[in-house]
């Protein structure tokens, strides 16, 4: 473990210093842009795989992204059979990569992506602009939080309004308490988060307010972030106006009817200093933009195959920024995924893109209750690879079988007591029974 | 007699659990589908107990790091309160490694509150 | 106590083109206002357009002072450095009650000698604008009107207000104006006494308030409320030109226009209030500027909304523009009426206010060391890489992204909050170099935004204000307040 602050700060040696654009230029075999939990797990399972130099780029001055700002318990539970806290969970994979020699540029943000060179250009305080040679690129940014603009909340503009994240990190990375008395609106994981780590430092969380008729996040989270310190939850219920000029004052909340309109007459008044957002989260992909990916309208993220490459060819991509997940252990996973493809395209054991294979593509069509399923296509053949997929149901519902079927024969199926948006699903197809066709997923009841 | 319903937090699958007991005393567990969601239960039926997680300040050589701490096994529910006024007034100097104790024996509940992170990585 | 010889009230756009105007000359200038920041009310929350003048009500001063701007638009932006684009603008008819009406804006365009508008077929104007309703039935071009950035606008001629000795008290309301012998001898405010020779009342939304303490109050003014959407910078359908709506008797209507900095921007509403604190956006109005806007552009995407705001026009009944001496009270100068083209008519006013002070007998000699350049901060996002390199050599702060959705580096945070009339709030980062502005509205930067504002306003970070007094950002130090400034 001494090593690894040496990794953490270890220079990327700076071109030249004169003013041309650089002729000289590192190259590696993968270079992961983000340093959370996706990077982290692709940087150190393409090392497994046997990639030769491999880069994790991050904005932040630390490893870890996200993870390090989520202080709570809950992380690991399937990855590593016990419960860790988020910067535990990064502790273990900055081990982990920094023991696979991954190379680290910190304090770095890359501001755009040059597909067919397969150049990033980068700029820092330490070494200025920068061009970056990569034989694979996988594309670990995450995702960012939905603000106040994405669902429209009338009112008032005044201080006091935050993301739960924004919230999260002020709290918890820089010392600062952002407000006394807290409105939530959005019971997302994040913001059941937020309403116990205000309330255990003295804040008072008033309530959590959520459109839906149901949890958005994970049950462990209300159980231990609400119930436990009497939280009120008002399922169908939405804030209708904020109130204030200056700081915000309070805000009104209304039930909702199934429309999901305000019902008048069930107005209420809740002063509060505080209002923080959980709406949503969507992947972070201006990168993926300028490397000109295919993306999926439903999940915001890039179109992936199994071995998680887009369809630019020799860019991957894991985690959040493909598809928002609820647990850190599943991005993790599909992770390692994305960077042992990624390392295996780079020695070019994996040569064509998603578009170059437009034949043997299978297609991943979401059926009755699936709202979006990853990898959105499955190249075939997939040999004796078993290829896991991942999913959401589009509502809640009990007692149900999740059924895969390849050109309408079942593959694949399994029982579930229930299923929640909120919580994602995952089936394993036998790689020996996929072949060239279409393959569906439904929920069923039993 | 009494029955309390839990809602099992294990694992994501939530299951609804009913536990009849009286006081220390456990008489049945039903809903559960592992055994670890029957050992949950009955812990919450008799004491529910939580891993505190919070930050506590560290100066080391003229810098003040925010460093997140945990307590090293389950604190009971209704200490968490004042573990927290602990955690909030407690300032630590040092270089500090990831499962270093920075309070040790917090409120006498036997936990320890330990570093969360490696000092070297922030 | 101030001594100065000229008090201006309100540093929206009049009253920072009438200061910078002024500081032309051997005068001294005192600007006061009651916010925070430079840019007033409506003059930063409004359209952004500079309009050409065509559709202002013929032969009135409005009308002459948007020409007389339209003539020295081109040079202030060049000499101040504001981003500003002549895109033109199209004003489609969908109706055939539309139709019907574009010979009378023709007629009214010409009036005002704006001779360039034209008549542009259903052809030309999907042509020059594919997303326009392809119901149009005709239209009329505008090829003069144009964008700014409307608080760029004003910051720019504040700085250059400033660097020409102008001074600048923000966070001062105006509580009194004190009269003797005829004439002005003191303006009371919350932060002291001002003891001047004139004061030039350009508070806007608030100047009826203003004349009523100097005696001077022969109106009202009311808020007319415009609430907008900005769309993301990727939303699919794009505009290239001003896309006006045609007007009818109660208002201009709902425009849709890609701003200066690449968004798109929809409205105004047109709502009559009381209330001059009212500030909020209602789902209903906002329903309406989308359905308005829609048909106009059928395809527009008010879903890629990333900020919605509303901004106050002074609406002064009885209407129209009054600039005056006061004939009572010497030194009282009022302008009222200034409504929805006040960025339009700020120049054109500046001018013709410093004439009338100087055929009033006012003593203005010009200031032969007056500089008339002043250059913006370095854009890194829009700077090509050999200015991004050479940025960076001089300052390596300039390598250090701050805010990830509009690439805005520290460097450029830091000398916003530096210039002479500098940020010091959250907002005015976010209006001077856009860090906030983007699509996470804050979410990743604002946090660190309050640490640097904190940082190098030496203050406690409890003291960062997200615009004005009382808008605090944060409760304060969690762990370890007392024991020094700043966590980390």
């Amino acid at each position: 473990m001494e090593g690894i602050a040496a990794y953490m700060e270890r220079p990327v040696s700076n071109t030249e210093s004169g003013t041309e654009e650089t002729e000289q230029k590192e190259v590696y075999d993968v270079v992961m842009i983000g340093a959370g939990p996706a990077g982290l797990a692709a940087a150190a399972a393409a090392k497994e795989e046997g990639a030769g130099r491999v880069l994790v780029i991050d904005r932040d001055s630390a490893g870890g992204g996200i993870l390090q700002q989520c202080i709570h318990p809950g992380f690991g539970l399937t990855y590593y059979r016990e419960e860790l806290t988020g910067p535990e969970y990064a502790g273990r994979f900055l081990t982990k990569a920094a023991d696979e020699q991954a190379e680290f540029l910190l304090n770095t943000m890359v501001l755009e992506i040059n597909p067919a060179k397969r150049t990033l250009l980068c700029s820092s305080q330490e070494h200025g602009m920068m061009q970056i040679q990569a034989k694979a690129i996988v594309l670990a940014m995450g995702c960012r939080e939905r603000t106040r603009a994405n669902i429209r909340i009338p009112g008032t503009r005044p201080s006091g309004i935050y993301t739960a994240g924004a919230a999260q990190r002020l709290i918890n990375r820089q010392n600062i308490m952002p407000g006394k008395k807290a409105v939530i609106l959005g019971s997302g994981d994040i913001g059941m988060i937020m309403a116990r780590r205000m309330t255990l430092e003295g804040a008072e969380v008033t309530a959590v307010v959520e459109i839906m008729d149901y949890l958005a996040g994970l049950t462990r989270n209300r159980v231990q972030c609400l119930d436990d310190f009497g939280i009120p939850l008002l399922l169908s219920h939405t804030v209708t106006k904020i109130v204030g000029n200056r700081r915000i004052e309070g805000v009104w909340v209304s039930q909702v009817d199934e429309k999901r309109e305000p019902i008048s007459g069930t107005e209420r008044y809740y002063p509060c200093d505080t209002l923080l957002l959980s709406v949503g989260l969507i992947p972070e992909n201006e990168l993926s933009r300028t490397a000109g990916v295919e993306t999926d309208p439903v999940t915001g993220g890039p179109v992936v195959d199994q071995h998680m490459q887009t369809s630019a060819e020799g860019i991957f991509a894991c985690g959040n920024v493909v598809h928002v997940n609820d647990l850190a252990d599943n991005v993790s996973l599909e992770s390692e995924r994305a960077g042992r493809a990624a390392a295996r395209y780079a020695a070019g054991k994996l040569c064509r893109g998603l578009r170059e294979r437009a034949d043997g593509q299978i297609p991943c069509i979401a059926g009755e209750n699936i709202r979006y399923i990853c990898p959105q296509r499955i190249a075939a053949p997939a040999g004796d690879e078993d290829v896991s997929v991942y999913f959401r149901v589009s509502r809640p519902d009990r007692d149900v079988r999740i059924i895969a079927r390849l050109n309408g024969e079942i593959i694949a199926s399994r029982r579930e007591m229930r299923v929640n948006p909120g919580e994602m699903l995952s089936l394993l197809l036998p790689g020996s029974r996929i072949a060239a066709g279409e393959l569906t997923i439904c929920v069923m009841k039993e | 007699m009494q029955e309390k319903r839990i809602t099992c937090i294990v694992c994501p699958r939530g299951c609804e659990i009913t536990v009849i007991g009286e006081g220390k005393e456990i008489h049945s567990i039903q809903g559960q589908q592992c055994r670890r969601g029957e050992d949950y239960a009955g812990e919450e039926f008799i004491c529910p107990s939580r891993i505190l997680t919070s930050t506590v300040l560290v100066h080391n050589e003229g810098r003040k790091i925010l460093m997140p701490v945990r307590s090293n096994r389950p604190i009971p529910r209704e200490q968490m309160r004042p573990c927290m006024e602990e955690i909030k007034k407690a300032q630590v100097q040092g270089e500090i490694h990831r499962y270093d104790v920075l309070i040790p024996n917090i409120c006498q509940t036997g936990a320890d509150m330990i570093a969360a992170a490696d000092m070297d990585w922030m | 106590m101030y001594h100065t010889d000229i008090v201006i009230v309100g540093a929206g756009a009049v009253g920072t083109a009438i200061a910078r105007e002024l500081s032309k000359y051997e005068v001294k200038v005192l600007v006061v206002d009651k916010r925070d920041d430079v840019g007033g009310d409506a003059s930063k929350s409004n359209s952004s357009i500079i309009c050409s003048g065509f559709d202002c009500p013929p032969d009135t001063l409005e009308s002459m002072l948007c020409l007389a701007q339209r003539s020295m638009i081109e040079q202030l932006v060049k000499e101040l450095d504001i981003p500003f684009r002549v895109c033109g603008a199209i004003m489609p008819a969908v109706t055939k009650e539309q139709y019907d009406l574009l010979p009378g804006i023709y007629r009214e365009a010409y009036r005002n000698h704006v001779y360039d508008v034209e008549y542009v077929s259903p052809k030309q104007i999907l042509e020059m604008e594919p997303e326009v309703n392809p119901d149009v039935l005709g239209g009329l071009y505008i090829p003069r009107d144009a964008v700014i950035d409307p608080f760029l606008f004003v910051v720019a001629q504040a700085e250059n207000a400033a660097c020409n000795g102008v001074e600048f008290l923000l966070n001062c309301q105006v509580t009194g104006i004190g009269r003797g012998n005829g004439k002005i001898e003191t303006v009371e405010t919350t932060r002291g006494t001002i003891y001047t020779k004139y004061v030039i009342n350009a508070a806007g939304l608030f100047c009826d308030d203003i004349a009523e303490m100097a005696g001077e109050r022969d109106f009202v003014v009311k808020p007319r409320k415009g609430q907008f959407f900005i769309l993301d910078k990727n939303t699919p359908c794009k505009i290239s030109h001003i896309i006006y709506p045609i007007p009818t008797p109660e208002t201009r209507g709902k425009l849709l226009l890609p701003t200066i900095h690449g968004n798109i921007l929809l409205g105004p509403t047109a709502e009559d209030l009381d209330d001059k604190e009212d500030h909020s956006v209602t789902a209903q109005e906002l329903e309406g500027v989308a359905r308005d806007c829609r048909r106009l552009v059928p395809n527009i995407r008010v879903q890629d909304a990333v900020t919605q705001y509303c901004g106050l026009r002074p609406n002064r009944i009885p209407a129209g523009f009054h600039i005056g001496l006061s004939e009572q009270t010497k030194g009282y100068l009022g302008i009222s009426g200034v409504r929805s083209t006040g960025i339009s008519t700020s120049l054109g006013i500046a001018k013709y206010v410093v004439n009338m002070l100087q055929e009033a007998g006012a003593n203005l000699p010009f200031k032969f060391d007056y500089v008339r350049t002043r250059k913006g901060i370095p854009c890194f996002r829009e700077a090509d890489m050999k200015t991004r390199m050479a940025l960076q050599k001089e300052n390596p702060l300039y390598g250090k992204v701050i805010c990830r959705c509009e690439t805005v580096t520290e460097a450029e945070i830091l000398e916003a909050i530096h210039r002479p009339v500098g940020a010091t709030t959250v907002d005015g980062i976010k209006r001077r170099v856009r860090a906030g502005m983007g699509r996470c509205q804050g979410g990743f930067c604002g946090p660190q935004v309050i640490e640097i504002l904190a940082r190098e306003l030496h203050i406690p970070v409890e003291e960062v204000n997200k615009n004005l007094e009382g808008s605090y950002m944060v409760e304060g130090l969690l762990r370890g307040a007392g024991t020094g400034k700043g966590g980390r």
